[in-house]
């Protein structure tokens, strides 16, 4: 993964989802993850971060609680959600 | 209008989920943090019948798309509110309103604050109710477990293996928890267990909110009662981990259905409540043992009894 490639300079919406491989609730969100990826809007995508392999981008974007999703447009952070959330609100997430 | 709502995904609420789907029946089921529910936490599951050593985010994530596969309808939202609604039933989350003609209530257990200056605000800071969640932020550092029951020498054990070095605290000299566990986690170098103390309070340099260890006080060792409130040794820390057990998250059901005084939720195996077409089960009910087992057989009998009410309307 190239955060700055595949997130920052990507022209749509990228939902981030910072995890852990340990995080047990991050393990929930997986197939939720997958789920919603089979119905993205046009020009949106879900991008995956661990927390342990890419920790600098973790403390650089304040990630303290995992999972965290978070919505980048143009680069900029547009919207965050920390905790597990339903594939119908990762989808308004993306459309917003 | 749903003709059930299930609020809890953990084991109990995702077995009612898939027993109803199966009759066909409308069920939303309304989570307020991880479906799973505890065994999200748990990385190992030893005792469920016919799956010894699977993963508890595995078996969860069975359960999930089992439920969801079936057309068992899911939202992470947390439930403040539930009322009678006429003939039916209002459930009220943070985000949304939703009704039903039955409800499942299967919110299970959360965990037990020590209730110490700082604890709350130190939540994710140093302190940590959660050891498979967190523990890896904990790398090599010194940790402290406190507890006496599975939980905390799970933890203990889990957080020896992460950690330079764990201290296990508990309040009796005797530990609740499993014997062979408790030989594995004496056995263990770097795990120190002092008995019987309890944590005082907790060393915290307020200016920066930081956490810094923990000081111990002298309990009695037949019934674990403070014998003083004096500081007889701290301990340097880079983490607090607390496993000294669970309460029923029932208070918002208190006006719906009747509670024993430990706040569970009063029903027998059948899972019905003191209110017509409101249900129980898993661990909130009031019911001995309380297992994986347990909470999936009674979402069977939940939502069998919920089926029957439905048909019955």
């Amino acid at each position: 993964m190239d955060f700055k490639k595949d997130v920052l300079d990507f022209k749509g919406r990228v939902l981030v989802d910072f995890y852990a491989e340990w995080c047990g609730p991050c393990q929930a969100l997986k197939p939720i993850l997958e789920e919603a990826s089979l119905e993205l809007p046009e020009g949106a995508k879900i991008v995956s971060v661990d927390v342990d392999e890419y920790s600098d981008l973790a403390s650089e974007y304040e990630v303290s609680s995992i999972p965290c999703l978070v919505v980048f447009e143009n680069g900029l952070e547009k919207d965050r959600m920390v905790g597990l959330v339903s594939k119908k609100k990762i989808l308004k997430m993306l459309l917003k | 209008m749903y003709d059930m709502i299930i609020i809890g995904a953990g084991p109990a609420g995702l077995t009612a989920a898939i027993y109803a789907r199966r009759a066909e029946k409308k069920v939303l089921v309304l989570e307020g943090t991880t479906y799973g529910g505890q065994i999200i936490k748990t990385m190992k599951i030893d005792n469920y019948p016919g799956m010894p050593g699977v993963s508890g985010p595995d078996f969860a994530k069975a359960l999930y798309m089992q439920a969801t596969s079936l057309g068992a309808e899911i939202e992470f939202e947390n439930v403040i509110k539930t009322e009678r609604a006429g003939e039916s039933f209002k459930v009220t989350t943070e985000d949304d309103e939703y009704e039903a003609k039955s409800l499942i209530i299967a919110t299970g257990t959360k965990y037990r604050t020590l209730g110490l200056e700082y604890e709350k605000e130190l939540e994710g800071r140093g302190v940590s109710y959660c050891a498979t969640c967190d523990g890896a932020f904990y790398k090599d550092k010194t940790v402290v477990v406190e507890g006496g029951g599975n939980t905390a020498l799970y933890d203990a054990e889990y957080l020896a293996g992460i950690c330079k070095k764990v201290y296990l605290i508990h309040r009796r000299n005797e530990f609740r928890g499993d014997k062979a566990l408790l030989e594995r986690v004496s056995g263990l170098s770097n795990v120190e267990i002092i008995t019987p103390a309890a944590i005082g309070g907790l060393l915290v340099f307020a200016e920066k909110m930081r956490f810094l260890g923990v000081w111990l006080k002298e309990t009695d060792g037949e019934t674990g009662k403070v014998v003083s409130d004096e500081n007889v040794r701290e301990i340097k820390a880079a983490g607090l981990f607390v496993a000294i057990g669970s309460e029923p998250n029932s208070e918002i059901f208190s006006g719906l259905v009747d509670r024993d005084e430990r706040g569970y939720i009063i029903a027998t195996e059948d899972c019905k409540t003191s209110h017509p077409g409101v249900f129980v089960a898993g661990d909130v009910r009031t019911s001995g043992l309380k297992q994986i087992v347990t909470a999936t057989a009674d979402g069977a009998n939940a939502a069998s009894k919920a089926i029957d009410f439905l048909n019955s309307l």
